[in-house]
């Protein structure tokens, strides 16, 4: 069915039309453009399309367009002039937490809505909190490591 | 440790962590033809006739009538066809390609596309197998008399799984002809292998092929052969529709199920103990190669001569077989058959210690190579061998032997806990004389007249790091700042052949080369003028030269050792486990970059657990692979386990850049091992002979010793 609508796309209202039982992530790839969000797998295993929907944490490939009506989607895009997103990037940085890369984008906004939702996680709870997002290359101790430093170092920006 | 050691940020982080690092698939749709394969539903078929719907405007077919070139996938032998014509070998195989602007219209046509087939018999079982693809033997000593004066004699077989490399980024290419051009970018980790294939398969000359690296995520050797294929099936797409990019991307199903993946294996070993010393090894190694022969035999020879791990063995006996089944070829996957008979001979070696009443480290201890002894083919140890040092380290860490000790009583609560370990080595670079006779690496290094500096090669950054690490070898051989220095993806037209990303040789062998070049470069160097300076290979002269038909020589210029030690606890309700510790320690030579090499290790620690654990794929008796999304071939998460301990220990190797030796494979190749004595240990049993364990199993064994228990 075609529907309209209209959504706030890392602070820019975009107006959209098409099917709105089509996934978000082909319309965020395909239709926008925004192809910082990765696609692993397409089925909702890998947490490499994460985005934030009003600041939660979702696979955006389990997310029909038709539920972000009105709403605010975030991407890496809209997320990489923030300081939050300086404090993560110098943490990846310090420790090295980025190999290939596929998955870093969607980590980095998992570390996010963990942070944003619970400032001194410790080791077990960044763990439980990035479980939806698969790392095939670091063995996730960079990444963990890198999350709970930024929520050291960024002292007051969560 | 080295001063080059010290991290720095790696060259390519910032794009990756922003997001707008562009792999394959990011170069979406808009404009290009899609591409999507017509596979064969039979293991093993003729195929009678292909039936093609009626196609709309702008659509079409590719098959092997359409092949310009000739009709295979060149990799080290040539029996894989682009398309098949006759007859289809596995379930996947692929038969034709439709093309076409809308994908939703493609897989309509793809699935409209009628094939009549006459089903032939399909062979699924390695030991039904009726061909022979490689068959290599090598002996050393004289093994009949060791077996006919041994006190005792043990026989064991071991069976290892598939393992699937479940990088994030599928596989994916994309190809356009334009003015008697081809080129064809995408994700990959070896682009003069794709270029070598594409020539044959499309009849071009090299100078019309030209072939890139995307940013590529992750390839852990699933990215070595597979991308020829899709390579040559989207260049063949390609010349036919001249200006149009034809994209073949796969989704992670097509991608789970029918790439290449870990050779599944059964070896049978047989010991001749002496006087409590293991004297003689019989060994027989079977690796399922699939429909095709692809890698298999450079992954075979690996295997077996990794055979006897990291003991002195006097006389041996070695035979593998590389055999033809019907179901998807296997190809190479980080360790490159090592894991295979790592995991046989750790095992073996801890059962003959358990029933000589001894503690298996100790059994293991007494027997190690050391430097100056003869390698399984007869070369040499040159290098010292830091074995017994990373043990120390590996078992003070993990307080092995009081929890050795404590859980070899019998137990009962709730939680069953279990202690291992085991020792490996992983030859570093390419196995014989591959470097030498076939490979014949050059670099180049250009500095530009603004004093920066290009550094040139084919090898790509798949996420371990060369971009960094070949980056800080130039720039400290010429004292420049690491800005100033760069490596860039790879693109045929612009790099020489500096070889294949494989066999953890780029740091080791292409890494010296740059930094022989830097050296003649910084020699040279004139200020404000653009100069260019060129590095070829050449075997160190230290080494017996390899002679493959009697595997004899030095199979690899050093080795890169590895020790670890897993801790699982077993739930005697459930049978899950839980991993409760890991510690490793290795030695790579010289870090380049100490956060790079303790990142590589730790990730390759974690796919190790992961194929001891649960990595579970499998096909049904018709061929069919039956685990082929992330729901059904686990992979671990980060919940799945703790912090994982890694050490390094350094034996500098001196033809390696600064010390350095190859890395990447090793962490991988012995954890499996390690996690199974564990689990023999909490489960009270002996003979757990293969991986994945799974929970049901464990039950089992818990059950068991439950019951003796109540007796
Ligand atoms: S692409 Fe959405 S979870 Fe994998
Ligand atoms: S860095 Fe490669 S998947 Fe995470």
């Amino acid at each position: 069915m075609k529907t309209q609508l209209t959504l706030k796309l890392n602070g820019k209202t975009v107006n959209w039309e098409g099917d709105s039982s089509r996934k978000l992530l082909d319309v965020l790839r395909d239709d926008l453009g925004q192809v910082d969000v990765k696609c692993g797998c397409r089925e909702g295993e890998c947490g490499a399309c994460s985005v934030l929907i009003d600041g939660l944490l979702v696979n955006s490939c389990m997310f029909a367009v038709g539920a972000v009506d009105g709403r605010e989607v975030t991407t890496i895009e809209g997320y990489r002039d923030t300081d939050r997103f300086r404090a993560l990037d110098k943490a990846f940085a310090d420790v090295s937490a980025v190999q290939c890369g596929y998955c870093i984008p969607g980590m980095v906004l998992a570390a996010e809505a963990l942070l944003a939702a619970n400032p001194r996680p410790t080791d077990a709870e960044v763990r439980a909190a990035i479980s939806g997002n698969l790392c095939r290359c670091t063995g996730y101790n960079a990444i963990v490591e890198a999350i709970v430093e930024a929520s050291e170092e960024g002292e007051g920006l969560w | 440790m080295h001063q080059i050691s010290q991290h720095v940020m790696k060259k390519d982080h910032r794009e990756k962590i922003d997001g707008t690092a562009l792999y394959v698939g990011d170069f979406t749709q808009q404009g290009a033809l899609c591409a999507r394969l017509v596979r064969s539903p039979h293991a093993h078929a003729r195929i009678e006739a292909i039936h093609y719907p009626r196609f709309p405007e702008g659509y079409y077919k590719v098959d092997a009538a359409d092949v310009p070139g000739e009709n295979i996938v060149h990799v080290v032998e040539d029996d894989s066809p682009v398309f098949e014509a006759d007859e289809v070998m596995f379930i996947g195989d692929p038969v034709a390609m439709i093309i076409g602007p809308d994908p939703a219209l493609v897989d309509q046509l793809v699935a409209a596309t009628v094939i009549d087939y006459r089903e032939l018999p399909a062979i699924l079982d390695i030991h039904d197998s009726d061909k022979v693809f490689f068959d290599y033997h090598y002996h050393k000593g004289d093994i009949d008399a060791a077996f006919a004066v041994a006190d005792k004699i043990y026989e064991e077989d071991f069976q290892t799984p598939y393992q699937e490399q479940a990088y994030l980024e599928t596989q994916g290419v994309i190809a356009c002809f334009q003015d008697g051009q081809l080129t064809v970018h995408g994700s990959l980790q070896c682009p003069y292998y794709v270029q070598a294939a594409v020539i044959k398969a499309c009849g071009l000359s090299a100078a019309q092929v030209r072939i890139q690296q995307d940013y590529t995520g992750g390839g852990f050797g699933g990215k070595e052969a597979f991308p020829s294929f899709i390579a040559a099936q989207a260049a063949v797409a390609a010349m036919k529709m001249p200006g149009k990019s034809v994209r073949l991307v796969f989704d992670r199903r097509e991608d789970m199920e029918f790439t290449s993946k870990r050779h599944p294996s059964c070896c049978h070993y047989k010991a001749a103990v002496k006087d409590g010393q293991v004297t003689a090894l019989d060994i027989q190694v079977l690796f399922n190669s699939g429909a095709f022969t692809t890698l298999s035999p450079v992954v075979l020879q690996r295997g077996i001569i990794a055979a006897p791990g990291v003991y002195n063995v006097p006389n041996l006996r070695v035979n593998g077989q590389a055999l033809r089944t019907h179901t998807v070829p296997t190809g190479a996957y980080r360790g490159f058959g090592a894991p295979q008979t790592f995991f046989a001979i750790e095992r073996l070696l801890d059962h003959i210690a358990a029933d000589l009443g001894q503690e298996p480290i100790d059994f293991k201890l007494a027997h190690l190579v050391k430097q100056g002894d003869a390698t399984s083919t007869s070369g040499l140890y040159h290098f010292p061998v830091p074995l017994p040092q990373m043990v120390a380290k590996v078992m003070a860490a993990s307080d092995f032997r009081s929890k050795r000790t404590a859980w070899a009583q019998p137990q009962s609560g709730r939680v069953r806990k279990g202690i291992g370990i085991a020792l490996w080595f992983h030859g570093a670079g390419f196995t014989g004389a591959g470097e030498r006779d076939h490979i014949k690496a050059v670099v180049r290094l250009r500095k530009l007249a603004d004093g920066s500096v290009e550094v040139l090669g084919s090898n790509t950054d798949i996420g371990q790091g060369i971009k960094t690490t070949f980056a800080k070898i130039v720039a400290n051989e010429l004292d420049l700042p690491l800005e100033l220095v760069n490596y860039h993806n790879p693109d045929t037209a612009l790099v020489p052949d500096s070889g294949p990303t494989v066999a953890s040789r780029s740091l080791m062998t292409v890494g010296e080369l740059f930094r022989r070049a830097a050296v003649q470069l910084k020699e040279q160097w004139q200020d404000g003028v653009e100069q260019v300076v060129e590095e070829h290979y050449h075997e160190p002269d230290f080494m017996l030269p390899f002679d493959l038909p009697t595997f004899h020589g030095d199979s690899y210029p050093t080795f890169a050792w590895g020790v670890a030690a897993v801790e699982l606890g077993f739930d005697s309700l459930t049978g899950q486990n839980d991993i409760l510790g890991c510690w490793a320690c290795f030695d790579v030579g010289t870090p380049i970059d100490e956060q790079i090499v303790i990142g590589q290790m730790e990730g390759g620690v974690l796919q190790g657990l992961g194929y001891s654990a649960m990595e579970q794929m499998a096909y049904d008796s018709t061929g069919r692979i039956r685990n082929h999304s992330y729901s059904d071939y686990i992979i671990p998460c980060a919940a799945d386990v703790p912090k994982l301990d890694v050490q390094l220990h350094v034996e500098e190797f001196p033809f390696g850049p600064y010390g350095a030796k190859g890395a990447g494979e090793l962490p991988l190749v012995g954890i499996a091992p390690a996690f199974i004595a564990a689990a023999e240990q909490a489960l009270a049993t002996r003979g757990l002979n293969h991986i994945p364990l799974t929970a049901e199993e464990s039950l089992a064994y818990l059950s068991a010793g439950q019951k003796e228990l109540a007796k």
